[in-house]
């Protein structure tokens, strides 16, 4: 019993001490905007691989998850009579849910686990070292630009996701189950409001910060793995990046649901 | 040669560092002449790379203190290079955009201005063929010269080489240490190298310090090191013996 509670109470410290290592690195690499040098270019390049690269993951997962709810909205409300209400199903739970969800998942497995092992293995090269020994600040030069990128990424994302899964409901409901397409799109329009739009962006912007802060923090603490070294502590690195991330984006998306709703 | 009569660049005193129980440095005692190559000896695990560690900031000691001329530790990041062990390129970056890096992220220079002076650092250490290859396209050698070039192109005052030729064939070995040796009259710096290659750090250093059960058990010429009597040090100046030896042959 007193073992438990003492792994209870070891786990617990080490919970807090580390939620509040987090805090403090990416408390930092925000500090760290005012003093990084040509920040735009490397924002640019940020942007390029956390935007551009997760455009056809966020094209496919979209349609299929606009597809999927089509169909599945279609034959339940029918059998309450209300087929004709699908556009207003798809659209909502695409805008107030799954949209920011899913891409934000999407862009963590796509972008997130390569900024975790790209950072974990200049960590393991003394890369970040080197940095230091040149004056650079490692957090400015690889962790601001990559935060301010996910700013403007996972909103833009996770509209093309909602824009995508919308058609992707429209293909299933209208096109091939027999919908009027009208019928559809009226009630998109008329369900979505800008309290909904205002929710989706504040959620994508949330988990945008909380996953991109969570992977870089991870690749950057790979020299503190204990019990692993070298490409394994990259491997595990990247790994608990993918899941802190995920778990991270559904406990948010619960808060903020939970306060807007 | 140049001796320890010249004004200090770096005064290491009561440096101490350990890690959970193991003291790896116990008190170590360093001068460091300007302009003057000096090598740190030791064995495998004394805590040599420490301690250039501990001189560059990557760690923080327990006691001790370091004094960059006379106290000036303010300039210190921006005076002084490091060479790592295995390079520490971005390998993501090409040879001209890894020796730019630092400039680009700590001066003010334009832009022509730092592709200009990268290029000359690449044309100083002939790599300026490769000034577009990645890292990964240049051969042990090569690295090690672009990883020189990046450390020199900010012009620094002091660079730590840490294990410059680890890996290294002994011809590779000498150019590495005659490199270092060219290009310090050229550039101008005071060289801090930790090394176990005793033969030629007696041939290319000023002074040399003999680093062993966390102390500087000896420091002193070449000739001093090879002329004392001493169990400790004559193992490496046998050693030293053994693989010139071998080298002849």
């Amino acid at each position: 019993m007193m073992r438990l509670l003492q792994a209870v109470g070891q786990n617990s410290l080490a919970t807090v001490a580390g939620l509040g290592d987090f805090a403090m690195f990416a408390s930092r690499a925000v500090a760290a905007a005012a003093a990084t040098r040509q920040l735009g270019r490397r924002w640019i390049s940020a942007v390029h691989e956390q935007g551009v690269r997760c455009v056809p993951v966020i094209t496919i997962v979209g349609l299929f998850a606009g597809l999927v709810l089509g169909l599945q909205g279609y034959y339940v409300l029918a059998r309450f009579g209300a087929a004709g209400t699908l556009g207003i199903f798809v659209s909502l739970t695409l805008t107030r849910e799954l949209a920011p969800v899913l891409a934000a998942l999407m862009i963590v497995g796509q972008a997130g686990s390569a900024i975790a092992a790209e950072i974990g293995i200049h960590r393991n090269t003394e890369q970040i070292d080197a940095l230091i020994t040149m004056g650079i600040d490692p957090l400015g030069y690889l962790v601001t630009p990559r935060l301010l990128a996910a700013l403007i990424v996972f909103p833009v994302l996770t509209v093309a996701f909602t824009l995508v899964g919308l058609a992707g409901g429209y293909l299933s409901g209208s096109v091939l189950l027999g919908l009027d397409g009208g019928v559809y799109w009226s009630g998109v329009h008329s369900a979505v409001r800008i309290a909904d739009v205002r929710e989706c962006l504040l959620k994508a912007f949330v988990f945008g910060v909380i996953t991109i802060a969570i992977c870089c923090h991870s690749g950057f603490t790979t020299h503190r793995r204990t019990g692993v070294s070298g490409s394994h502590a990259v491997s595990v690195s990247t790994t608990r990046a993918v899941v802190l991330a995920s778990i991270a984006t559904l406990a948010a998306d619960y808060l903020i649901t939970c306060f807007l709703v | 040669m140049m001796g320890a009569s010249l004004p200090p660049i770096l005064e290491v005193k009561g440096l101490r560092k350990q890690f959970g129980n193991h003291v790896v440095l116990a008190s170590v005692n360093l001068v460091v002449p300007r302009g003057s190559i000096v090598s740190v000896l030791g064995r495998s695990g004394t805590g040599k790379s420490v301690l250039l560690k501990c001189l560059a900031g990557l760690l923080m000691p327990d006691d001790g203190e370091v004094r960059f001329e006379n106290g000036l530790l303010d300039g210190f990041r921006r005076r002084c290079s490091y060479l790592f062990q295995g390079n520490a390129l971005f390998d993501s970056l090409t040879a001209l955009e890894n020796v730019a890096l630092p400039l680009q992220q700590t001066t003010r220079l334009g832009r022509r201005e730092i592709a200009q002076a990268a290029r000359d650092a690449l044309r100083s250490l002939g790599l300026e063929k490769f000034a577009n290859h990645f890292p990964a396209q240049m051969s042990g050698g090569m690295q090690k010269r672009l990883a020189l070039a990046r450390s020199l192109v900010t012009r620094p005052a002091l660079v730590l080489f840490d294990e410059p030729t680890a890996g290294l064939d002994p011809p590779a070995r000498n150019a590495v240490f005659e490199m270092i040796v060219q290009y310090r009259q050229e550039f101008d710096f005071t060289a801090v190298v930790v090394t176990h290659d005793v033969p030629e750090a007696l041939i290319a250093s000023d002074r040399v310090a003999l680093l062993e059960e966390g102390r500087i058990y000896f420091e002193g010429t070449p000739a001093e090191f090879t002329a004392l009597d001493d169990c400790i040090v004559r193992s490496f100046g046998e050693n030293s013996v053994t693989l010139r030896a071998s080298l002849d042959k």
